[in-house]
């Protein structure tokens, strides 16, 4: 996907992308509701207003990390208690520090005060969403866009409810809802194929993510896993 | 219903420094292959990166969610190869979970 960039390849804005980008977050539309609604519910528990949940999921915008923020939460937030909220919240998120490098080659191309504020809005899933639309050869970067601003609007919305009426859906494992996110993510490798030699980075990537995540506690398994892989991908010669 | 008064400013506080702090990951990546040389090395590693989280991201998940997590990945991933549609891919990853789950996976 990075290969083929000639001048034509340029990345650039449009409307129809915002559709698009839309258009292609909905299948993880539901997860995202009941995620959201989940935080909602145990931001209640722990004392926040409603004012306080709602302004930290359009602030915060990252659900692994308002969860683990969650389960840390202090009764009195001293400094101390802050800063730590501080290091944990970079430590969960450490994963769009590498989604943000894989945007470089593509987004790179356009001007700074463009990206950095919509980069604002990066998340797994509008990553995901634009990242499988890049691999298809086209590069309006109104995708990324459309699809990191609907999940924003559901994710601030479905707070709300999450908080007020408590858990919503009572068992999410049972609905399946725990597996749309996973599915998406795999369905993402099936465009991305470049033969087998290109893939055993993604082996090299999954077996040192569970060996990491049974050794180093916490988030990191993910960009260990990553890592690793990536440097796998940089090892294996090209073949183009 | 924050009782004391530090945490008056504390919830404040932690807000913004979670943002803070989350908004640095978002753009640090960005910011830093701006600073990096691309070789082909690099361009190797950067394309390599996508498949890597996903494969980092997925697969502990998987072996922690047991035998019903993997049929219902394994039935994504072939929707997806059939029918090249996402709604398909997530669908048969649902309906798979639900029916495995069902019959006790």
């Amino acid at each position: 996907m990075v290969s083929n960039s000639n001048s034509d390849d340029a990345p650039y804005w449009s409307r129809a992308g915002l559709v698009e980008g839309v258009r292609l977050t909905l299948p993880a539309l539901p997860s995202v509701t009941v995620f959201a609604a989940a935080f909602g519910t145990l931001a209640a528990q722990k004392g926040l207003s409603f004012i306080e949940a709602t302004v930290m999921s359009a602030a915060v915008y990252a659900g692994m990390a308002q969860l683990v923020a969650m389960g840390i939460w202090a009764d009195s937030l001293t400094l101390a208690a802050v800063t730590a909220l501080f290091f944990v919240t970079l430590a969960v998120n450490m994963r769009f520090v590498l989604m943000g490098a894989s945007l470089r080659p593509w987004l790179g191309k356009l001007p700074g005060w463009q990206v950095y504020p919509s980069l604002y809005l990066l998340t797994d899933v509008a990553w995901l969403v634009a990242t499988r639309y890049r691999a298809g050869g086209r590069s309006d970067a109104s995708v990324f866009l459309g699809s990191a601003a609907v999940l924003w609007v559901v994710w601030v919305a479905a707070t709300m409810p999450g908080y007020l009426l408590g858990a919503m859906v009572s068992d999410p494992r049972r609905l399946g809802l725990d597996l749309v996110m996973p599915s998406m993510f795999v369905a993402m490798l099936v465009p991305l194929w470049r033969g087998a030699r290109r893939a055993m980075a993604w082996l090299v990537a999954g077996v040192a993510a569970v060996a990491a995540s049974y050794l180093i506690p916490g988030y990191w398994f993910i960009v260990i896993g990553a890592i690793a892989g990536s440097l796998t991908g940089g090892l294996v010669d090209g073949d183009d | 219903m924050a009782t004391i008064d530090a945490a008056n400013l504390g919830v404040p506080m932690a807000i913004l420094a979670m943002a803070a702090a989350t908004y640095l990951t978002r753009i640090a990546g960005f910011w830093l292959m701006a600073h990096v040389p691309v070789t082909a090395r690099v361009r190797r590693m950067l394309e390599a990166l996508p498949g890597s989280i996903v494969a980092a991201t997925v697969l502990p998940f998987v072996l922690q969610s047991g035998a019903s997590a993997v049929f219902a990945v394994s039935a994504a991933a072939g929707a997806m190869i059939v029918f090249r549609n996402d709604f398909a891919a997530v669908a048969a990853g649902m309906l798979v979970a639900v029916f495995a789950r069902s019959f006790g996976f």
